[in-house]
């Protein structure tokens, strides 16, 4: 069971999703280089978040043309399972891997804080360990992670159980209020219809140790583990 | 041929100048040899009025790895195999002209300066200065600023884990951006900007060079100025991208056998960078200035040796050792060139085109002159500190009025809206987040951790710049102390006047002996600085503002303290004094006094032995888990300390002592050295016992309880509404 992160020119969160899954979970994992094609000796894939090539042009538009990208592609369409955070998630949407995009959050600034999400469907290989509403207490870090999309595409999502994380308060109230960057229904983390694809803006990797404030996200990667090594049994 | 006036203003050097770089060559200098003289002797790399004082600086440790001055920032030994490299610089007069692009290289500089040294960022910090908010201008680089300095480090992958902000006429126009960078060295791997013998070969690397920046130090950063649009081409511009990818490519250089040196190429770029790694070598350099990749056609060797074109570093390589460095710059898709060559000799010889355009000793330029400073006290500050407070009227407001303004009041205010603008998670290390007196970061793969601030109260500075700055290491430290870390060493920002006028003569001459005297007393060095002059505008100086940053070592990161309040009934003490209340003379130049009455005037006052004493009370209480918060009191007195911990920690506190007559001095003095505890009730004997073997006085002042700040019997506010005036306050006051 091993994990493969990518890292882009201008990817800063390879470390600390590595430090999450490798020195607090210990299993296994290496950096994958943009420009390489092979990721057979990968269970998981997990695309971190950071700036791939400065964000120029639009979040993750460069990024989906690297190499690794049509791999990550053939990865997913044999049903490995990929994860994409916050720049990761930003380039699954630009390379058609999940629907949708991020557009600049609503207020135009960088939000950092600490998010509660709610759990909205359990029934998913990255979901598995939390229970049904569960708020996940994980911190965002972003200036376009407004979610969009068309109503077809929302109500699709929605009906399918497709949407996994919604920003809600500390109670589990879904409101406007709440909502950090002006996502649809306060959408913070979505699956392909498949379910190994999973695109979330707030950074599980950053929630791995009490010390740091928390270690709710290690719910999700331990969720993935999990089901990962069952897979392979 | 004598040169012109108008030459000699564009680079900033003085007719007598000129006469001394002819005296110490026997010639006149070339053109090309002019521009380097005007930037290596400006006031931003030469530190001709400051370096006198600066030498006099505490600098010993037994911690200090790498001594002031000697490299691009300080190192200081934390055992374990780790060490930090930390510095603070200023970019004050980009930002004044172009805010965002000004923060942004500013952030971007201090970063280079710290992976110059072999260490890896993990840590930012801003220090901002801005004139009254309610002013447009202010506004519009108040927001380009955060802007700027969102921008840049959000995108580079480094957390923005603290600093300051306060606001006072004297910056208007003229606003101070400093930022600080911390950085990790592991396993004693400091890296050095210089070279090692004859023959090593120079590389620059990574962004071509523009025309952008010429003449940032020796014009925008050495002068007054007044027509600031005309010097927007000195501001830089930034590509954070670029330099994230720089990073982590000089990172892996560093892991090269053929590399020996790696120097950050800042202000006056690569004549700066270079010539100060020649002088550093001991050697001779061959610069082949035809070699520099461009972004623009036509540049002459001038434009080229002086552009500050952001995101370029040199590197000193063994030959042989050149094809890795090649193929590793490739691999990020960085240029690298071979520019220049180490020879023996003592001259830097440029030549373009096979050309030599310039041959000159490497001693003589760097050499900067050296100014004596006069330190006679103006007779206005005289005036100034001989006001007698009890000539201060009461407010004319009842005390929850007053309260609820200072709350509000922008130096007070919540800074949350400005620093949830930064990313302050990354590299997940961040145990304590801004917001706490010092920012807390762990150490991975140890138990250590540190605690990083950065302080300096410019009113008190003004009032008396000797015990101001004094104050200002004191709260540096003291903040760091409240978490219950040890400070081990300090940067020093230095944001001052025209040094050329003997009142901030008086007031540098007067700060660094405060500096010194205080670091002296907490037995820690200065590790780095950096120099910021002339920063005033329309003939008016700003306050004298020496920027402390801080550094503490935590043994074990999980034995800390917080700010908040954390249970009821918890008993609240204040160490270092045995009165609840401060006195009437304690409002000398406190937010109180600015605010309600508009006056910044009185004595500042400080004693160190008791402030050293008070906070290694607070230490020690830490360490020993007898604490459940700690909060340093500042700006706003008692009553804003307070109400920050019960705001923080989402519960109530009574306040039994009455209030004083003087009401207003009594909550909202600023008297030194007072560190607000919070404790359950069974080990109060032991921090009594703590605090009477420092011969530190304490007094218990109330409890944790119930959802309403209560002092006394006659002041009682709810929370919520505390709560609502102090975290909307910077948005009300900094919104049109």
């Amino acid at each position: 069971m091993k994990f493969g992160i990518v890292v882009f020119p201008g990817t800063w969160s390879e470390k600390d999703t590595q430090y999450a899954v490798s020195d607090v979970l210990g299993y296994e994992s290496d950096y994958i280089w943009h420009d390489d094609d092979n990721l057979d000796q990968y269970d998981v894939i997990v695309l971190p978040g950071g700036f791939s090539y400065g964000d120029f042009l639009r979040c993750g538009a460069i990024a989906r043309f690297s190499p690794v990208m049509e791999a990550v592609r053939i990865f997913a369409d044999k049903g490995g399972p990929v994860i994409g955070i916050c720049n990761g998630f930003q380039i699954l949407c630009e390379s058609n891997l999940l629907p949708g995009v991020l557009m600049r959050n609503d207020h135009l600034e960088f939000r950092c804080i600490w998010t509660d999400l709610r759990v909205e469907n359990t029934s998913t290989i990255f979901t598995s360990k939390a229970t049904e509403g569960q708020l996940l207490h994980i911190p965002m870090s972003h200036g376009e992670g407004n979610y969009q999309a068309d109503e077809e595409t929302i109500s699709r999502l929605e009906n399918n159980g497709q949407v996994i994380f919604r920003y809600s308060d500390t109670s589990g109230n879904v409101t406007s209020k709440i909502n950090p960057n002006g996502s649809v229904n306060n959408i913070a983390g979505i699956i392909n219809e498949r379910g190994n694809v999973l695109g979330m803006m707030p950074h599980p990797e950053k929630a791995s140790e009490k010390l740091i404030g928390g270690d709710d996200g290690n719910i999700i990667f331990k969720s993935l583990i999990e089901n990962t090594v069952n897979s392979l049994k | 041929m004598t040169v012109s006036q108008q030459t000699l203003d564009e680079i900033a050097l003085s007719r007598t100048e000129y006469e001394m770089i002819i005296d110490r060559l026997g010639r006149e200098p070339a053109p090309l040899e002019l521009g380097l003289f005007g930037a290596l002797w400006s006031e931003h790399c030469g530190y001709k009025h400051t370096k006198a004082l600066l030498r006099t600086l505490p600098s010993s440790s037994k911690r200090l790895l790498v001594a002031p001055g000697a490299e691009n920032a300080g190192v200081i030994d934390l055992g374990d195999g780790l060490a930090i490299a930390m510095k603070i610089e200023s970019h004050n007069h980009p930002s004044a002209v172009e805010p965002f692009e000004g923060a942004a290289t500013g952030v971007g500089g201090i970063i280079r300066d710290i992976f110059a040294m072999g260490a890896r960022p993990i840590a930012l910090l801003n220090s901002l200065r801005f004139g009254q908010p309610d002013n447009a201008r202010t506004r519009y680089l108040l927001n380009g600023v955060i802007g700027g300095i969102s921008s840049y480090g959000n995108c580079i992958g480094i957390p923005d884990v603290g600093g300051e902000i306060f606001f006072s006429d004297s910056y208007n126009g003229n606003p101070l951006v400093n930022a600080m960078c911390v950085g990790l060295i592991e396993n004693g791997k400091v890296a050095s900007a210089s070279a090692r013998e004859a023959g090593d070969l120079l590389f620059l690397v990574g962004a071509d060079t523009g025309r952008d920046g010429i003449h940032g130090a020796s014009g925008l950063a050495s002068k007054g100025f007044e027509e600031e649009a005309e010097m927007r081409s000195a501001v830089q511009v930034g590509n954070p991208f670029l330099e994230k990818v720089l990073i982590e490519a000089c990172m892996e250089a560093l892991e090269l056998p053929g590399v020996v040196g790696l120097q950050d190429c800042g202000a006056a770029g690569i004549t700066s960078a270079a010539i100060e790694m020649a002088e550093r070598s001991g050697m001779g350099l061959k610069l082949f200035i035809d070699r520099v990749p461009r972004r623009e056609k036509g540049m002459t060797p001038y434009e080229v040796m002086l552009s500050e074109s952001q995101e370029r570093m040199l590197i000193a390589v063994t030959p042989g050792g050149e094809t890795q460095v090649f193929e590793l710059f490739d691999r990020w898709d960085l240029d690298a060139s071979v520019i220049g060559e180490f020879e023996l000799g003592n001259n830097v010889k440029i030549y373009d085109e096979g050309e030599q355009v310039c041959s000159t000793p490497v001693i003589t330029l760097t050499d900067s002159p050296e100014y004596k400073l006069a330190s006679s006290k103006p007779a206005w500050l005289d005036a100034l500190q001989k006001v007698n407070m009890n000539a201060i009227p009461m407010p004319n407001m009842p005390p929850i009025k007053v309260m609820l303004k200072m709350l509000g009041s922008p130096n007070i205010a919540s800074r949350f809206p400005i620093y949830q603008q930064y990313d302050y998670h990354v590299q997940t290390n961040t145990v304590i987040e801004p917001g706490g007196d010092a920012a807390v970061l762990r150490l991975k793969g140890s138990k250590k951790g540190i605690a990083i601030s950065t302080d300096c109260n410019s009113r008190i500075c003004y009032l008396d710049p000797s015990i101001g700055a004094s104050i200002a290491v004191a709260e540096a430290c003291r903040n760091i102390s409240v978490t219950g870390a040890a400070p081990i060493a300090l940067t020093d920002g230095l944001n001052f006047g025209n040094p050329e006028t003997p009142d901030v003569q008086y007031q540098l001459t007067e700060s660094i002996a405060g500096i010194t005297r205080a670091a002296d007393a907490f037995k820690i060095p200065i590790v780095s600085g950096n120099a910021s002059m002339y920063n005033e505008s329309l003939g008016s100086a700003i306050f004298p503002t020496p920027i402390i940053g801080s550094l503490g070592l935590l043994e074990d990161a999980e034995i800390h303290a917080t700010v908040g309040f954390k249970s009821q009934e918890d008993i609240i003490v204040l160490i270092g004094t045995d009165s609840c209340w401060d006195e009437i003379n304690d409002i000398a130049g406190s937010e109180y006094l600015e605010l309600i009455h508009g006056k910044v005037e009185g004595q500042p006052r400080l004693d160190l032995d008791l402030e050293v004493r008070a906070q290694e009370v607070c230490r020690k209480a830490i360490k020993a888990g007898l604490v459940t918060s700690a909060h340093d009191v500042s700006d706003g007195g008692i009553a804003v300390a307070i109400a920050e911990c019960s705001i923080i920690g989402g519960i109530g506190a009574v306040i039994t002592k009455a209030l004083p007559k003087r009401w207003d001095a009594g909550m909202f003095g600023e008297s030194q050295s007072r560190i607000l505890l919070s404790l359950d009730n069974k080990n109060i004997d032991q921090l009594e016992s703590i605090a009477l073997s420092h011969n530190v006085p304490m007094t218990i002042i109330g409890f944790v309880k119930g959802d309403s700040l209560v002092f006394g019997d006659s002041l009682s506010i709810p929370l919520t509404v505390a709560s609502e005036a102090w975290q909307n306050g910077f948005n009300l006051a900094t919104s049109e």
